[in-house]
Formats: structure tokens, sequence, C-alpha cells
């Protein structure tokens, strides 16, 4: 009874800040995205109005889209070439060291300021279609972010270079883990590496891959700073995404009741996304518990 | 004993300093965003006026308009208010007005006869309901039409353009010479700036008031309008590839080099040509709009009084109302900011031509007119801007845009 008592006093702070820090704020935004609140939140009722307005709204409607096929694009690029760097430093490579940091590098930087360098990279006046041009072919194009069409995919691009350190890293610590009588066994009966490393290690890595893909999913959820130092939204509205239309909404536009509403709608697709994969890890946490 | 005796001293400065301090009277804070370098020699002029009436100015200085105003009003909502706070002449205070949170400056006004002298358009932002909540310290006018004098004499461009079509021809001409004629950045806000310029000068002043003010659907969908947003499309074929994302001085210094003609944009890009040493009418000319009649656009700042009842701070904000609209601060001001007064009884003889020319027009009451910001809120004008920046990029329908365009203003 005594124990029950101190181990519930011991959770009783982070219960409070789960109840009011996150719950409590997930209510308001829900409360104030069923008002018509301006700049300040108001105590009306104008039921689903801004959900209405939001999915009438072209511009949301594509951030979403962007934001959807930027997620499946960093996911899946950055998870290969994060493992593949890892595999090339487990090999004992001369200079690790120094390597590992290169390659973490452009992680524990500002994307504020590395945005700014790709922008200027990019831009097909001053950047890399310049300079290809000036060493002797006239007709070289990279003008991917002045393109409808393409500026998402130099958004892809510029966040694979950010991140894939960060995978490389939380890859390394798991191969490293990997116990070396595996391979052993695996020389002896003459298994080539890379079927070592598809078969055994990478299943074995199952944790780390799991932790990765948490990682760069809420990067995803909350891509912004990459968008607005790179293309700020453009051209025109074509690299948008739903947080900078929250952002907008939220401070220059003064209309909390339709970010409010974009808010809860993230929140939605989300759980909408993560809620299936709890649901069987539950399963199967009950399923070895079962005798 | 010597420290002690040192400490003594700067205990007696420091006493001694805030004695002066509050005998030096009412002590102002003022939230702007006035910090790139001719902005803040504006605001430092504004300073010294303030100083000079004796009072004790304190800038806080945030970098960027839309920051600077979410600082201003979580202050307010926090209990810890500024004495005044930047906001451009727009419906951007209105709601905190409507809550409650601005104190008033009436007696200034009546005392000053701010009716008098402002412009019609700056007064129906700052009075509402009878009550003056704001004090106007300049007029912008986002859509002058600059042009490079060097690369019009290349292009063999003989005379000013009068006309829209006669822009179009020069425009052409420019392009036939090899010449970028459109400098453009291709960012949202400096879209709405290229499109609100076609709107005063193709459309003309009634069709502007039924768009921005009366958002009316069938203006919106008249042919008038349409053939609106044609020009404002057809100047898109003007721009070079380099234009998306480009800031908008960077547009301007193509001007300075010659490399490209003309850039639609606020009397703030005089302030580069300045910084390049290039004079009005000898490297650049400047074109506030077409034909006599045509509307002098109307933006600005103003500062605002957060609601206290502190007789210090209350002192101090109506200092700052009286200070900011007399005639000398105003032209030492907007002489540094690249804006014009408020008010057109000024001695604009030491400002540039440009801002001569602005001046005379709004001599003209006709002839003033708000911008967007004015008649719409920040979301309608959000929401306009979001779909005239995609169909600038973008090969939209232009019917589809005119019921974009009605569904956003609807609300």
């Amino acid at each position: 009874m005594r124990k029950q008592v101190v181990s519930w006093g011991a959770l009783l702070p982070m219960a409070l800040i789960v109840i009011v820090g996150y719950l409590g704020t997930v209510l308001w935004t829900l409360r104030v995205s069923i008002s018509s609140s301006r700049t300040f939140p108001s105590s009306d009722f104008v039921g689903l109005a801004q959900y209405a307005r939001l999915f009438d709204n072209d511009r949301w409607l594509l951030s979403l889209q962007n934001l959807a096929l930027y997620g499946v694009l960093f996911i899946v690029a950055v998870m290969v070439i994060g493992f593949l760097l890892a595999v090339f430093i487990d090999q004992k490579v001369r200079g690790e060291g120094a390597l590992r940091t290169i390659f973490l590098y452009p992680y524990a930087m500002s994307f504020v300021a590395t945005g700014l360098v790709w922008q200027w990279m990019l831009n097909p006046e001053v950047g890399i279609q310049q300079a290809v041009r000036q060493m002797g072919y006239p007709d070289f194009r990279f003008d991917w972010i002045t393109d409808q069409d393409m500026v998402i995919y130099t958004i892809v691009i510029a966040t694979v270079w950010q991140a894939s350190g960060l995978v490389m890293a939380l890859m390394l610590a798991g191969l490293r883990g990997i116990d070396e009588e595996i391979w052993k066994a695996a020389r002896i009966d003459g298994i080539p590496a890379w079927r070592v490393y598809v078969s055994i290690v990478l299943p074995m890595l199952g944790p780390s891959i799991a932790t990765a893909f948490v990682l760069l999913f809420t990067a995803v959820v909350k891509l912004f700073d990459s968008v607005v130092a790179m293309t700020q939204g453009g051209p025109g509205i074509a690299s948008e995404v739903p947080t900078k239309f929250i952002m907008d909404h939220l401070f220059g536009r003064a209309k909390i009741a339709l970010a409010s509403a974009g808010s809860i709608v993230m929140l939605l697709t989300v759980l909408a996304l993560v809620a299936p994969y709890m649901y069987a890890r539950s399963r199967a946490a009950a399923r070895k518990e079962a005798p | 004993m010597r420290k002690t005796k040192s400490c003594g001293l700067a205990l007696a400065l420091l006493l001694g300093g805030n004695v002066a301090a509050h005998a030096a009277g009412p002590k102002a804070e003022v939230i702007h965003w006035w910090t790139s370098g001719g902005e803040s020699a504006a605001v430092k002029k504004l300073a010294e006026a303030y100083q000079a009436a004796g009072g004790v100015w304190m800038d806080t200085a945030v970098a960027l308009g839309e920051q600077a105003r979410s600082v201003t009003i979580n202050r307010i909502v926090g209990g810890n208010p500024p004495t005044a706070a930047q906001f451009n002449t727009s419906k951007q205070f209105l709601d905190l007005v409507e809550q409650g949170m601005l104190n008033n400056v009436d007696d200034i006004a009546l005392r000053d006869g701010w009716d008098k002298f402002l412009p019609e358009t700056t007064l129906k932002v700052i009075r509402v309901d009878g009550h003056y909540y704001a004090v106007p310290v300049d007029i912008h006018m986002p859509t002058w039409i600059w042009y490079s004098k060097a690369a019009f004499k290349k292009a063999g461009i003989a005379s000013e353009p009068r006309t829209m079509d006669e822009l179009f021809a020069a425009l052409d001409k420019l392009k036939a010479a090899g010449l970028i004629p459109l400098a453009h950045g291709g960012q949202s806000w400096q879209d709405n700036i290229v499109f609100t310029a076609v709107l005063a000068n193709v459309g003309g002043r009634d069709l502007y008031l039924k768009i921005l003010r009366d958002r009316d659907p069938g203006a919106i969908n008249s042919e008038a309008f349409k053939k609106v947003l044609m020009s404002y499309k057809r100047l898109h074929s003007y721009i070079d590839a380099g234009s998306p994302g480009r800031n908008w001085n960077d547009a301007t210094a193509m001007l300075i080099t010659g490399r490209a003609g003309v850039q639609i944009m606020g009397d703030w890009a005089k302030g580069e040509f300045e910084l390049a040493r290039q004079t009005a009418g000898k490297d650049f000319g400047c074109i506030a709009g077409f034909g006599a009649n045509s509307p002098y656009i109307i933006q600005g700042d103003v500062l605002v009084f957060p609601m206290t009842t502190d007789p210090e701070a209350i002192k101090a904000q109506r200092l700052i109302a009286t200070v900011a609209t007399t005639p000398a601060t105003q032209v030492a001001f907007s002489k540094k900011k690249g804006s014009i007064p408020i008010r057109t009884d000024v001695d604009a003889s030491r400002m540039d031509i440009c801002a001569q020319q602005g001046i005379a027009i709004m001599k003209d009451k006709s002839r003033q007119m708000g911008n967007g910001e004015i008649f719409l809120t920040p979301d309608q004008n959000g929401a306009l801007s979001d779909i005239l920046t995609a169909y600038w990029n973008n090969n939209i329908p232009v019917e589809k845009v005119q019921r974009d365009i009605v569904s956003a203003l609807r609300n």
C-alpha cells in the first residue's frame, strides 16, 4: 500500500505534465478550431466551418499532397543512404572517426544556415547550373528550385543530405552491437557478406530501424525550416507544407481558428498512421505474454 | 577605504542618474521592426524629436514585422505592454481595439486637428467608432514603377511610358535588346504588389474599390477584372528564369547595374538606388501611375498605444502622438525612410523628386487610395495573395482564378 503511494507520488509530476501540457493543449486547440477566433481566442461556436474552409483551400490541399510525397521519398532515401553509410564505415575503414564526424556534421548545423547555402547552389543563375555551363556545357540544365513540378524534390535532396548522418549513427551503433560470432559462423559457412547484411544483420537491427523511423517520421510532420530557408513555399505555392500554412495563419494572418483546425487535421493524420502500428505491437506483446 | 568610496560614488551616480531620468520626463518603450540601415536612421529621427520634447526614448527593435507584432501582442496579453508599438496602416490592430486593449489619443488628435491634415484613407484605419487609436508615422506607396535610364537607352526607348500599352511596348523593346525586361522577385508579397499596380492602372479607381473594398462578386467576375488578371499574367512573360524566390533588393540591383529595365516595387526601393549613389531623374526614373487620375496607393506604419492606467506611461503615449505628426519630424523621418510624410503641408523641397511627385499627387484627395491590407483582414488578404501567386506561377485558367477570389473574399 505504502509502496503504491510512493510510486504514484513519483509519477504525479509526469502525469500532470501529460494531462495539462499535452492533452490540455490538444483540447484547447480543438476548442479554438470550432470557433471563429481571429487574433485572440473567442468562445463562440461555428461548428466545422473552419474545417470546411480548410479543405476548400487549394494551398492546404497542395500542402498535404507535398507532405505525403516528401515523406515517402525522404524516409526511404534517408534509410537506404544511412544504412549504406553505416555498412561502409563498419568495414573498419581508415579514418573512421573523421568520416563519422563528416557524415554527422550536417545534422549538427542549423538548417536555416545550410538551407541558404542550398538555395544558392540550386539557384540556376549563380549555382550549379551556371558553374557547369561555364565549364563548357552551355546546355546544362538544373533549375529544379524554380520549377513548379520539381521544387519539392530539391527539398528532399537537401534534407536527405542533412538527416542521413543521423541514421548512419543509429545504424552503426546497431551494427556494432551485433555479435562477432555471427560473422565468424557466416564466414565458415561461406556466405557472402552482402547476404549476411541483408538476411541476418538487417532483421537484427529492428530496434535501431524503428528508432530511426520514428525520428524521421516526426521530422517529416514538422517539416518547416527547410522550406522557409530554401523556397519560402514557392515558386508560387508549389512547395508549401502544412506547418507553414499553420504558422502563417497563427501569426501573420491572425486567424488562429483556421490554424488550429489545420493542427487538429495534422494530429489526426499522425494518429491514423501510428495507431495501427501501436495496435499491432500491443497485440504482439500480448501474444508473447500468453502461455 | 578607497574601494568603499568609489562604491559610494558609483551609487551616487546611479541614484543621480535615475533621478535625472525621472526628471527628464516620460519614458517610452517602443516596439518596432525598423531594423535595416535606412529604417533605423529614420526611427532615430523620431527618437531625437521625442527626446527634444523632453521624453526618454527606449527602442525595442524586433526584426521582421510579423515577429515584432507577435511580441507586442504577447506582451499585451501577458500584462507587460510597451508604451507604444508599430503596426502597419491596416486592419492588423483592429482585434486589439475591439478587445479594449489600446488607449486612445482622442484629445491629442482633436487638439492637433488630425482630421484636417491626415488623408481620409489613413483616418479610416486609425479612427474606430470615433476614437483615435494610433498615430500614423509615414506613408509608403507600394506600386511605383521604377526604370533604369541606362537600360532604356540601350533598348532605344525614347520616352517614359505613359500608359500600360506603352509599358508593354517598352518591355518588348527591352526584351529585343537582350535585356531582362522586368526585374521581379518571385515571392508572394512581391507578386501581390505587381497585381495591385495592374489593378490600379488597368482597372482604375472604381474597379479597384469594388474588388478590394466591396469584395463585389459581380465585379470580380466581370470582363474588366478579367482583363486586369490577364495583363498581370502577361507581365510574367517578361521576367527571367532566376526570378522565383529572389529578394526585392536583388531585383533592384538588376536595375542599378542596367541588366534589367523595369521593376514594380514600393518607394523603399529608393534606399537601394541611394546606396549605389544613383539619383532619381538622372540614373533611374519613377512612375507613380499612368495618367493624371491614377490612384496613389497608401500603405504605411502607425504606432499604437497599449492600454495602461499608469499616468507616466499615458503621458509618454500622448507625447509620442504629439511629436510624431509635426511637419519637421515627418520630413526628417521620411527622408531617411524613403516614404512620404503623412501630411502634405510640409516643406518638400529637400526631398527627392519621386517623393515630391508623391506629395503633389497626395494633394488631390480623389487619387488617394488604400492598399489591400487597409480594406481586407489579414486573413482575406493572405488568401487572395495565395491565389495570385499561384496564378502568377502556374497556367491556371483565368475563370478559375476569378472563382477562387470570389470564394476567398466571401468570408
